[in-house]
């Protein structure tokens, strides 16, 4: 595993939108300035034809693959990207970008507002899918690029990857998305609304003003609890804790942890609290739920200025982005006449497949990748 | 046959590159670990994308820099648009459709033609086995026993003919195939593969 890792990284940071040019949001609100927090790994070719952008899933960050400094850890896509791996670190360079309203190094809500000194809170702007992918493309630009090899994510990133190709269609050689849809449905923008609330009713959550005090830990790690059961699938829970008990023989009868997967759940929600922004997970699950790339058409025809060329996969067991809504925008692509793979992976793992399906993924998406280094420019 | 492929390939998918033009245009529906296809864009210059629904069968395809979508034929075609696509290609699968007569008319609609292959259930060596044994045809080229069989349809190349007449649908061309080579006297007899290309 060491020796195919990328080795240490670091985290980059890039601040745009500074006074008085600041990004008008898809709100209209103006928003400046803006950090974005990234990291790369490999070398950008000559003639700047080998770069693949990054997304991360909902709580994720720029680390996507090698190790930083002291961490234990890899990055969260790791077995993907690195020498020799699907995203090949030898042949591309890629760019991880942590996305707007993240609390990972980019501009979001525990970011200090610099005309008040203190962190925006609830005076941060809501922000949408689509802010996140004008702050990319500034980074994109920034770095001089003009067209990606690829633009790839899962989950939250791959609806990000979908509106890269609507919104930079001459910017983007091909999409790979992984466990996403085009529009979240009732029951994601339900669930999203039942961690929210979680985090709200939080007497210590303060309307959003509890920086410097105590965190709405309680909410928060209620939140991550919610969100850990729809990242699995109920045979993959059944699998990993089916009934077993933690730290006894036989049932307490009283309502102490009695359950392994009780734990679990509570041991996840516990470490959150220690990794995330509370007000960030608001702003973030909202943006999701805004997320309907039809909004701006109908889905048979957001596409109709897209070249891209598409690699989109789905798992089985997946019930939080099932696959059947992948189906629904790969039929819309290959109605528009685009070069579309589509693979639903067999597994249990639910939606958290596209962390832990490295070996189905990577043969995909290495010999995708291979195709699109032939196929000519957009 | 016009092109010259390695004798050692498969002599259906020789047959069904003989047939398809040059440049076309290729919908290849249940393309296996997309040999066909490839042979298709190699010898063809064809544009061409496969459905298959084997999981394994579709990592090979991408290996193969294929474009494919996982998934089940049976379940239609309605995203593409009328005679969408050059050819379409039913070959070995029509057998193991649960509604045949709907893929066929569903490509022929997509297509402005569709190359059907099919094996014969009424081969001489079938019908031997049925006549002299009194059972169910075990052969080699139709090796199944009948509780494992993938094949859900059983008919023979004179079936299909009347089944195409049936639906107003033209047959313009028809080749008949046995393991090693083409069969051009009583095929129904004969030819363990009808290929046809059919128009409506």
């Amino acid at each position: 595993m060491a020796e195919q890792s990328f080795g240490i990284v670091e985290t980059k940071f890039f601040t745009f939108a500074e006074s008085p040019h600041e990004m008008t949001l898809k709100s209209g609100i103006k928003l400046g300035p803006i950090t974005i927090a990234y990291e790369t790994y490999g070398q950008l070719n000559a003639d700047k034809s080998n770069a693949i952008l990054i997304f991360h899933a909902l709580t994720g960050d720029a680390h996507a693959a090698g190790m930083h400094k002291d961490a234990k850890k890899p990055g969260w896509w790791d077995g993907m990207i690195g020498p020799d791996k699907a995203f090949d670190t030898n042949k591309y360079f890629i760019i991880s970008s942590n996305c707007l309203g993240s609390c990972k190094g980019s501009t979001g809500p525990a970011s200090i507002n610099p005309k008040t000194g203190k962190p925006y809170g609830l005076s941060f702007p809501v922000i949408t899918i689509e802010d996140m992918v004008v702050a990319q493309h500034k980074l994109i630009q920034h770095l001089g690029i003009k067209q990606l090899l690829s633009v790839a994510g899962g989950s939250m990133g791959g609806l990000q990857a979908l509106l890269w190709t609507i919104r930079y269609p001459d910017m983007v050689k091909s999409v790979i998305a992984v466990a996403t849809n085009h529009r979240h449905t009732a029951q994601q923008i339900a669930l999203h609304e039942v961690c929210r609330q979680a985090i709200m009713s939080d007497p210590d959550w303060q309307a959003g003003d509890y920086y410097g005090k105590a965190v709405p830990a309680r909410g928060m790690a209620l939140s991550r609890m919610i969100g850990h059961i729809t990242y699995m699938s109920e045979k993959s829970m059944d699998e990993k804790f089916g009934r077993k008990l933690i730290g006894k023989e036989k049932l307490g009868y009283d309502f102490s942890t009695d359950f392994e997967v009780e734990n679990y759940l509570k041991y996840r929600g516990d470490s959150f609290v220690q990794r995330f922004d509370a007000n960030s997970y608001l702003y973030l699950t909202k943006a999701l739920d805004y997320f309907d790339i039809a909004d701006e058409g109908n889905l048979n025809t957001v596409f109709k200025n897209t070249k891209s060329h598409f690699l989109v996969v789905a798992f089985t067991s997946d019930w939080l982005y099932p696959a059947y809504q992948s189906k629904e925008f790969v039929k819309a692509l290959k109605g528009g006449g685009l070069d579309v793979s589509y693979v639903e992976i067999n597994t249990n793992y639910g939606h958290d497949a596209f962390l832990v399906e490295i070996e189905g993924q990577s043969h995909l998406v290495k010999h995708f990748l291979a195709r699109m280094e032939n196929e000519p420019p957009v | 046959m016009s092109i010259n492929i390695d004798p050692k390939t498969r002599l259906d998918y020789r047959v069904i590159v003989d047939l398809i033009e040059h440049g076309s245009k290729v919908l290849d529906l249940g393309c296996g670990d997309g040999e066909l296809l490839s042979l298709l864009i190699r010898y063809k210059s064809c544009k061409g994308t496969g459905i298959e629904i084997d999981e394994k069968a579709i990592y090979a395809c991408i290996a193969k820099g294929l474009t494919v979508s996982h998934g089940d034929i049976d379940s239609g075609l309605n995203e593409y648009a009328d005679k969408r696509f050059d050819y379409v290609i039913l070959n070995e699968s029509l057998q193991q459709m649960l509604n045949p007569q709907t893929a066929i008319l569903e490509a022929l609609r997509v297509g402005k033609k569709v190359v059907v292959g099919i094996p014969n259930f009424c081969h001489i060596q079938a019908r031997i086995q049925i006549f002299f044994r009194g059972r169910v045809p075990v052969t080699k080229e139709l090796p199944y026993e009948w509780y494992d069989t993938p094949n859900l349809r059983f008919f023979s190349l004179k079936d299909f003919k009347i089944f195409c007449k049936a639906n107003s649908i033209k047959i313009c061309n028809e080749r008949a195939i046995d393991t090693v080579k083409e069969v051009s006297t009583f095929p129904n007899l004969f030819a363990h593969i009808g290929i046809f290309v059919l128009e409506k």
